[in-house]
């Protein structure tokens, strides 16, 4: 059996060989140059006449800041000047990793102030940034919680694509929980311990049972998503006053922090999900890269012979490693009920599990990449909701759809092959 | 080598991978046994057959017992349990059966429709005031359900056999849906070459999605679970837009999210009279289910499928070109799931909403996984979940289970089945003789 299993690293790279074309070394220069030409050509040619104005501060805050106004059209041409030039750079010059990652989140950057200045070229409201990014960070943070437990499962080994169904349990077992007791912090603990129940579901049948961990996971979330509609129609409806109108946790302004411009309000002024999502970034990072278990927790995801050889119980810590990382999930969950709207509905996560594990791969299977791509997708969708409130003549389906498309542009190698631990998704089955 | 396979030791992955099922098992060198030896070990081993059975044997108890013990009736029951222990256990019993009975009397056959039947005077007359066609409507109903199952099933199990896990099929049936659709308001044609049109454009429409999926994992090792998940969202905010606009694909005169009712000349024909919903969309997914079997077991393009499922790196050294083949794989995939979407607006919904896609695309999964990945397996389950679909609203109008009660099911089954070695654990089996029931071959994510 050892045998066998020390054969299968070599089966994994032939297998996964990526045959290196000219399709991959031109992608990212041609993405690169059509948004510089989007941005030119029909985000410049196509904005109203006059300016465009930016406002950095809300209402009533102590420090204000001015707003910035900006000539639409022109701003738009030089966004896309800009991009095209990076596209050249990036096509003939030989960059780096670093700079391949600066020069995407450049013409990222460029693009959306292009669209922005487009949006509210010639609208006598002004576009508020704040609200955008504050917006941004409180809407992500199901997905920022939902991708830093995938990555602790695939830094593990185990491919955990159950997220999905761990957001959707905490979501339902926070509201259940909150309205029938009337403490939202039982909520919050509650949801935390249902993410990890769906978890420990995961780890028994991936880990015990050795059950195909991707197929295990869609199967997972549809259990949930069945169990949750099902209990939603027996009891939520039913009972709608005791068992689904549960309180929201309120905004905790951080005193000083809270009042610098600009930062003060998208960073320190939140709910405690927020502080939590935080707390949670830092202890992975710091638990994964400096800590005894962090190094044991990697070994046991790229080469489980190895770690089991050295003394660590690899069957063990995944269990652990798993079922303890379901809790952050949980937490993102609890979020959807009684961090934002309060009462429960089916099917309430939307897909945004998925987006955390696209995120968490996106993010290189790193706690700090992670959270960059949730908040991506994040600022999607908020400045979609926040363009439909202003009436421009955006489509909103197609802004929608970006954040995907740009996930399967970086995957198919703008950023190079993205490769996960060596061992994640294959069950250890000791010698 | 052949100490492990002949082991009974069911863990070993590479003996799963090298029997995949029991139709392969070696039993040579073994001393002969008889009839009911056999009959028993079919029994007591985890076989296919076994396995399946119980899984479901299991899913419906732990469905029954959710449902009694949601049910206010029940928990009512039980609040009292000390006065009357008899009528709450009673109760639980009858609200758990009776949700099961209401689902068999929407998918299977009423008895009282039955009943109905032998009261008229004659068969003519019966079949005149519709009696007959009362009798045979569930099976009607759930071979209609079963339609976009089992094709959107087909489109997730062919990748399967070639190692690709296509969590793709929602979007590759709105693909279908979309180009079917367009056909089937957009152009007019005569009746049957409308219909043949608007089933060829739905293929094409799905295939088109399938065939970037494929080649994006061709060209650039961009793992399929992710571009498929990404897929399903593009195209379904695609489909919204498109349905956002007059001058797409919006009917005229409306806000709603909606097209054009598609030409009578593009509906798919019913099977038995405008009665029974049945149609030829049934017959297409059976025609579609033989001829994967047949391209899968008798063609040397399915012989390189199954073989760059079983190990992709041997195929590569056989001189298989891999690449090449998981585009056609997901190619013909998406063709497939387009085919559901076309059977669905053909067949009984004949408009687009933005909803149309339903969850297809995740009981396509159930399906396959139930299926085994094998045309036949996929039929079966298409059609058991098909039973299941068709049973529910008259389930949830009868006895008050809500119809997210086929969802749990579906999951639960498909969990167990997934899980052999839980299975064999839970019912005490014996690990199969060389093989049995191969359970889900185990791969890594970045094969």
């Amino acid at each position: 059996m050892t045998a066998t299993e020390d054969l299968r690293p070599v089966d994994l790279d032939l297998a996964a060989k990526p045959p290196s074309s000219t399709f991959r070394r031109w992608l990212a220069p041609v993405t690169f140059a059509v948004f510089g030409l989007v941005n030119i050509f029909v985000l410049g040619t196509y904005s109203h006449h006059g300016d465009a104005t930016f406002a950095f501060s809300q209402p009533f805050a102590k420090v204000s800041v001015p707003n910035l106004t900006l000539p639409a059209a022109i701003t738009c041409y030089v966004c896309g000047a800009i991009t095209l030039v990076i596209a050249v750079l990036r096509s003939f010059l030989p960059f780096g990793q670093v700079q391949k990652r600066a020069a995407i989140a450049a013409v990222v950057f460029l693009f959306v102030v292009a669209l922005l200045c487009w949006t509210d070229a010639g609208l006598s409201t002004s576009f508020n940034v704040v609200n955008l990014l504050q917006g941004t960070l409180a809407g992500s943070i199901p997905i920022m919680l939902g991708a830093l437990t995938g990555v602790v499962c695939s830094r593990s080994g185990v491919i955990n694509v159950g997220i999905e169904g761990q957001l959707l349990l905490g979501a339902f077992t926070a509201a259940i929980v909150a309205s029938g007791t009337g403490s939202l912090l039982l909520g919050l603990l509650s949801g935390a311990l249902a993410g990890s129940l769906v978890a420990v579901l995961l780890a028994v049948f991936a880990i015990g049972y050795r059950v195909d961990q991707v197929i295990l996971g869609v199967v997972l979330n549809t259990l949930i998503l069945g169990i949750t509609g099902y209990l939603y129609d027996a009891l939520m409806v039913p009972y709608a006053n005791t068992l689904n109108s549960p309180a929201t946790f309120s905004s905790i302004k951080i005193p000083l922090l809270g009042d610098i411009p600009i930062i003060g309000p998208v960073f320190f002024d939140s709910t405690i999900f927020l502080y939590l999502t935080y707390i949670a970034l830092a202890g992975v990072q710091v638990g994964l890269f400096s800590t005894r278990w962090g190094l044991r927790t990697r070994a046991i995801g790229e080469h489980p012979i190895a770690a089991d050889t050295v003394g660590i119980n690899v069957i063990a810590m995944r269990y652990r490693n798993v079922i303890v990382a379901g809790l952050i999930a949980g937490i993102g969950g609890a979020y959807f009920t009684i961090g934002s709207v309060g009462s429960f509905n089916k099917d309430m996560s939307s897909g945004e599990g998925y987006i955390a594990l696209a995120a968490m791969i996106f993010g290189r299977y790193t706690p700090f990449g992670a959270i960059s791509a949730a908040l991506l997708f994040g600022f999607a969708s908020q400045l979609q909701s926040i363009m439909s409130t202003l009436n421009t003549p955006i489509q909103s389906n197609l802004l929608l759809m970006t954040p995907y498309i740009v996930t399967i542009i970086v995957l198919a190698g703008l950023v190079g092959k993205v490769r996960g631990p060596r061992s994640e998704g294959i069950p250890y089955i000791k010698a | 080598m052949s100490d492990q396979v002949n082991s009974p030791d069911p863990a070993t992955p590479e003996t799963k991978a090298a029997k995949a099922g029991p139709d392969q098992a070696d039993d040579r060198g073994r001393p002969a046994y008889g009839l009911g030896q056999a009959f028993r070990d079919t029994i007591l081993e985890g076989r296919t057959v076994t396995i399946t059975v119980l899984a479901f044997i299991t899913a419906f108890v732990i469905g029954g017992l959710l449902n009694a013990f949601t049910n206010t009736t029940v928990l009512h029951a039980w609040g009292n349990f000390f006065s009357a222990p008899g009528h709450a256990i009673a109760a639980a019993w009858d609200t758990a059966v009776g949700a099961y009975v209401e689902m068999f009397e929407g998918s299977i056959v009423n008895p009282h429709t039955v009943a109905a039947l032998f009261q008229q005077a004659s068969i003519g007359a019966a079949i005149h005031d519709g009696y007959l066609a009362a009798v045979f409507n569930p099976l009607s109903e759930t071979c209609v359900q079963a339609t976009p199952l089992i094709l959107a099933g087909l489109a997730v199990a062919l990748p399967y056999r070639a190692g690709l896990f296509n969590i793709g099929a929602q979007s590759q049936f709105i693909g279908g849906i979309i180009v079917a659709t367009f056909l089937g308001y957009g152009v007019s044609l005569p009746p049957f070459v409308h219909v043949v049109v608007c089933v060829i454009g739905g293929f094409v429409g799905g295939a088109a999605i399938g065939w970037i999926v494929g080649e994006l994992k061709a060209r650039t090792g961009a793992h399929e679970v992710i571009t498929t998940i990404m897929a399903n969202y593009i195209m379904q905010y695609f489909l919204a837009y498109l349905l956002s606009f007059g001058y797409l694909m919006q009917a005229p005169h409306t806000t709603d999210e909606i097209t054009a009712a598609i030409a009578g000349n593009a509906h798919l024909p019913h099977l038995f009279g405008p009665s029974l919903r049945i149609n030829a969309g049934f017959l297409i997914a059976l025609a579609c289910a033989a001829g994967l079997w047949w391209l899968l077991t008798r063609t040397t393009t399915g012989f390189e499928f199954r073989s760059i499922g079983r190990n992709p790196s041997a195929a590569r050294v056989a001189g298989i070109n891999v690449e090449r083949n998981w585009v056609l794989v997901m190619l013909l995939a998406g063709g497939l799931a387009g085919l559901s979407g076309a059977a669905v607006v053909q067949g009984t919904d004949f408009t687009l909403n933005f909803q149309s896609y339903g969850t297809y695309g995740i009981d396509a999964i159930t399906v396959a996984l139930l299926g085994f990945g094998r045309p036949l397996g996929v039929v079966l389950a298409g059609l058991l979940f098909g039973a299941m679909k068709a049973g529910a609203p008259l389930m949830q109008a009868a006895t008050g289970t809500p119809v997210d009660m086929v969802q749990v099911l579906e999951a639960v089954i498909v969990l167990f089945v997934a899980a052999p070695l839980l299975i064999r654990a839970m019912f005490r089996l014996r690990a199969a003789r060389g093989g049995g029931v191969g359970g889900v071959m185990s791969r890594g994510w970045n094969a």
